[in-house]
C-alpha cells in the first residue's frame, strides 16, 4: 500500500530524514518510535505534503501512485489522513461547514455528487458517537476553545468522517490523560479494518497498550535503525533508546 | 516563509468587466455653470432644483478634496470628465420595455438583473435599473402604487412628486456637508426615489442596480428614501462597471428619512471595477450615505459588502434624533491588489435611549490598504444612549495594511459605549490543515473568510447573501502569497 524508498527531506535547509525505507501493507498497523528530534514528525509531514518540508531525494509510492507528485489535498482525496500533533484552530468556521466542505471535495474527487444536508448531518451524528463528541460540536468553530483531549478526539472524528486508507497518528497520545487516551484509541480501533492501515507515531509505549502494532520501527537521527515485532516497544520502554544509538 | 503557498497573483476574475455598445448621448467634458444648466434642462427640472444645483456648485468651488482619510487619492481632473451620459434613446427618462435599446436590456440580463417583471429575481424584488446617468427602467411600479408606495427614478419623482422631493432632498445630507456631497448636489443625475406611506409594510424588496458603462464619464447618483410613520422597507443596491484602464469617478449621495416607528433596512453589494492586479484603473467611489431617524423608535440598518472600487471613501451613518431610535451598521470590506478603502460609520445619538450597533469586518490582501473609521457621538440630551462597536481585521499575506480609527465624542455621562477590536491573519497552518482534509487552498480561504464575515452576511436578504459569499471568494482569488 505504502512504499517509502531512500527518503531524504529537509526543513529550513537542515536535513532531517537521511534515507528512510519503509513499507506498510494493507490492514497493517505500524508504530514508529524514537527519541525527540529523530525525524518522526518530519516523516508524517512529508507524507501529507506539508510545504514547509522539502524532499531532496527518494520516492514514495501509495497504492501504485507517485505520492510526491500530488498536492496535499489530493493526497487527502487518495486516502491519506494525518491526525495532527497540534490540531489547528480556525475561528469562524463551524465544524459542520468544515466537514461538509471536506467530505464533498472528497466525493467530487471520486466523481460523486455532494451529500444532501440531511444525509450529511446523519453521517456526522453516527461518526460523532464513535469518539463521544457531543452534539454542540457541529456549531463550534474548528478546534476553537477545544481542550487538548477534545482536539484529539476531534481529529479521530474527522478520520471517521473521511474514511482514510492510511491514517497517520502523530503523537496522538501527547497531552491526553489516561481516560481520553482510551477513548481515542478505541475510536481508532473501531475504524481499523483489514482494508486500511495505520501508522502510529509515538514516544511512549502507553498508546501501544491500546492500539496494537504489527510492526515497530525505531527512528533515530533520520534513519530507521531497528524494525521488529510489538515486543520491541516493550523493550524500549524498559531500556530507553540509548542502546540503539551506536 | 515557505514557498509552498506562494502563488502567482492571478488576474482577478471580474466577470462584470464588459462594455455595452449603445448609442449614448454624452454631454461635453468639463464642469461649469453651463454644464449644470444643461443637465437640469435635459431633465426638464423646475427652477428650485436648478437653483439648488447652482448653489451647491458655488459651494463646491470653495472646497478642496478632503485629505484626512487613510487613502492615497491621486489628483482628479474634474474638467476631463463628462457629467452626463444617457444610453436611452430619448432624453426623457424611463420608457416602456419596447422602447429600450435591446443592447441595454441585454446588459442588465447579463448582469442577472432582468427588467421584464415576469423574469424577476425571486418574483419579489422590484428593480430600478440605472445605466450611467439615467434610469432605464423601474419594475413593479404599478403593483407598488396600489399600496401607495412610490418607487421610481429621482428624475421622475421630481416631475411627479415635486412636493416630496423638495421637502426631503438635501435635508439629511446638505450640499455643504463635504466636497463630494457638494459635487453630487451640483451634477447629480439619476438614482432612486422611494416613499413608503404611513402604516405600510413594503411587500417586496426594492432595489437599484447601478451600472457605469460609458468611458470618460462619472456617475453621480442620488437616492432618497422616505419611510413615513409605522412603515417598513428593505432596499438593496448593487453596482458594477466595465474594466477600463483609466479611473472612473463615482460620487453618490443616499439620504434616508425615517419617521415614527418606521424602519429602513438598506443593503449594498458594491462591486465596482477594482482595477487590475497592478492597480491600473478602477472606480473612485466617494459616497455620502446618511439616514435620519427623526421619529420615536425609528430604525435604520445599513449592511454593506464592499469588494470593488480602486478607492472607497464611504461612511453610511445614522443620526438618531428620535427617542428610542436605533441605528445599525454591518460592514464587510474587502481589499485586494492595490485597492484602498477607508470606510465606516457615524452614529450620532441625540435622542434619549437611542441605541446603535457597529459590526465592521475588514479583509485585506495583496498590497491593499483597508481602514475602518467610525465616530460614536452622544449629545447632551441623549440620556441612556448605548453603543456597541466591534471592528475586526483579517489579513491575508504580509504586504497589506489594516487600520482602525475609532472616534468617540460623549457629552452625556449616562451613555454606555463599548468598543472591541481584533486583528487576525489567515495562517499557513490553517490553510494546510484544510488542505490535509482535502480542501483546496482557494476553497479554504473562501471558507475562512465567509466564516469570519458571517455575522454581517447573515444580515443580507437571502439571494444577496449567496451572491455576496461568492463575491468574497472571487475577490480574494490568487491573494495568498
Amino acid at each position: 500500500m505504502l512504499k517509502i524508498e531512500n527518503l531524504h527531506a529537509t526543513v529550513a535547509g537542515n536535513e532531517i530524514l537521511k534515507g528512510i525505507d519503509l513499507e506498510v501493507g494493507k490492514g497493517e498497523v505500524h508504530a514508529i518510535m524514537g527519541p525527540n528530534g529523530s525525524g518522526k514528525s518530519t516523516l508524517s509531514n512529508v507524507l501529507v505534503g506539508n510545504p514547509n518540508y522539502t524532499v531532496t531525494e527518494g520516492k514514495i509510492t501509495f497504492q501504485g501512485k507517485d505520492l510526491l507528485s500530488l498536492p496535499p489535498e489530493d493526497r487527502s482525496h487518495e486516502g491519506i489522513f494525518l491526525s495532527f500533533q497540534y490540531p489547528v484552530e480556525i475561528p469562524g468556521v463551524s465544524m459542520v461547514n468544515f466537514m461538509r466542505t471536506a467530505v464533498n471535495e472528497h466525493r467530487a474527487y471520486k466523481g460523486l455528487a455532494p451529500l444532501a444536508a440531511n444525509e450529511f448531518l446523519k453521517l456526522m451524528r453516527e461518526k460523532r458517537a464513535l469518539v463521544g463528541l457531543d452534539g454542540k460540536l457541529a456549531n463550534r468553530s474548528v478546534n476553537e476553545g477545544f481542550s487538548g483531549g477534545e482536539k484529539k478526539r476531534n481529529e479521530i472524528f474527522q478520520m471517521a468522517m473521511l474514511e482514510p486508507v492510511l491514517s497517520i497518528l502523530d503523537e496522538t497520545d501527547s497531552g491526553l490523560d489516561i481516560d481520553a487516551l482510551r477513548v481515542v484509541a478505541e475510536g481508532v480501533n473501531k475504524l481499523h479494518t483489514s482494508d486500511n492501515s495505520v501508522i502510529v507515531i509515538t514516544h511512549y509505549q502507553r498508546l501501544l497498550d491500546y492500539i496494537k502494532p504489527d510492526v515497530v520501527h525505531v527512528l533515530y537521527n533520520g534513519r530507521i535503525v531497528k524494525t521488529a515485532g510489538p515486543e520491541l516497544a516493550l523493550e524500549l520502554e524498559e531500556k530507553g533508546y540509548d542502546w540503539l544509538k551506536e | 516563509m515557505s514557498n509552498g503557498f506562494v502563488k502567482q497573483i492571478a488576474e482577478e476574475k471580474y466577470k462584470y468587466g464588459f462594455t455595452t455598445d449603445v448609442d449614448t448621448d454624452i454631454i461635453q467634458h468639463g464642469l461649469n455653470e453651463d454644464v449644470i444648466r444643461q443637465i437640469s434642462s435635459r431633465k426638464a427640472e423646475p427652477d428650485w432644483l436648478l437653483d439648488f444645483r447652482l448653489k451647491a456648485y458655488a459651494y463646491w468651488l470653495t472646497q478642496t478634496c478632503p485629505k484626512w482619510a487613510h487613502l492615497d487619492i491621486p489628483e482628479i481632473d474634474y474638467q476631463s470628465i463628462s457629467y452626463y451620459a444617457d444610453p436611452t434613446r430619448r432624453a426623457k427618462g424611463p420608457q416602456t420595455l419596447e422602447e429600450i435599446d435591446p443592447e441595454v436590456m441585454k446588459t442588465f440580463d447579463k448582469l442577472g438583473i432582468p427588467l421584464e417583471e415576469r423574469l424577476a429575481l425571486s418574483g419579489n424584488t422590484a428593480v430600478d435599473a440605472v445605466m450611467d446617468s439615467v434610469s432605464v427602467k423601474t419594475t413593479f411600479k404599478e403593483r407598488l402604487a396600489e399600496k401607495g408606495i412610490i418607487f421610481c427614478s429621482i428624475s421622475e419623482a421630481v416631475r411627479n412628486h415635486p412636493e416630496l422631493v423638495r421637502k426631503y432632498l438635501g435635508s439629511v445630507v446638505s450640499y455643504r456637508d463635504n466636497f463630494f456631497a457638494a459635487l453630487n448636489s451640483a451634477v447629480f443625475s439619476d438614482g432612486s426615489f422611494v416613499y413608503i406611506p404611513k402604516g405600510v409594510r413594503c411587500p417586496m424588496e426594492l432595489s437599484t442596480y447601478f451600472r457605469i458603462n460609458a468611458a470618460g464619464t462619472g456617475q453621480f447618483e442620488r437616492t432618497l428614501i422616505v419611510a413615513d410613520d409605522d412603515s417598513y422597507v428593505s432596499y438593496l443596491e448593487g453596482c458594477t462597471a466595465p474594466m477600463r484602464d483609466e479611473n472612473q469617478l463615482h460620487a453618490a449621495i443616499v439620504e434616508i428619512v425615517v419617521l415614527d416607528r418606521a424602519e429602513v433596512k438598506y443593503s449594498t453589494v458594491q462591486n465596482w471595477y477594482p482595477g487590475d492586479e497592478k492597480g491600473q484603473g478602477g472606480v473612485f467611489n466617494f459616497v455620502t450615505k446618511r439616514g435620519h431617524c427623526r421619529g420615536e423608535g425609528s430604525k435604520i440598518s445599513w449592511t454593506q459588502v464592499e469588494t470593488g472600487s480602486a478607492i472607497t471613501w464611504k461612511y453610511p451613518s445614522c443620526v438618531l434624533s428620535g427617542d428610542n431610535s436605533v441605528g445599525e451598521f454591518y460592514s464587510v470590506a474587502v481589499t485586494n491588489n492595490y485597492q484602498q478603502a477607508d470606510t465606516g460609520t457615524k452614529m450620532i445619538h441625540l435622542g434619549r435611549n437611542t441605541r446603535s450597533t457597529i459590526i465592521s469586518k475588514g479583509i485585506s490582501a495583496g498590497h491593499s490598504s483597508n481602514a475602518y473609521r467610525g465616530l460614536v457621538k452622544v449629545g447632551e440630551k441623549a440620556e441612556g444612549a448605548r453603543n456597541y462597536s466591534q471592528c475586526d481585521s483579517l489579513l491575508l499575506g504580509d504586504k497589506c495594511g489594516a487600520h482602525t480609527f475609532p472616534y468617540m465624542d460623549i457629552h452625556n455621562e449616562t451613555a454606555v459605549v463599548e468598543h472591541e477590536a481584533t486583528t487576525s491573519k489567515i495562517s499557513e497552518e490553517q490553510l494546510f490543515y484544510c488542505n490535509q482534509r482535502g480542501i483546496k487552498t482557494e476553497d479554504a480561504i473562501g471558507l475562512i473568510v465567509n466564516g469570519y464575515a458571517k455575522e454581517v452576511l447573515n444580515k443580507l436578504p437571502m439571494e444577496f447573501a449567496v451572491e455576496a459569499q461568492k463575491l468574497l471568494s472571487v475577490s480574494l482569488e490568487g491573494s495568498v502569497g
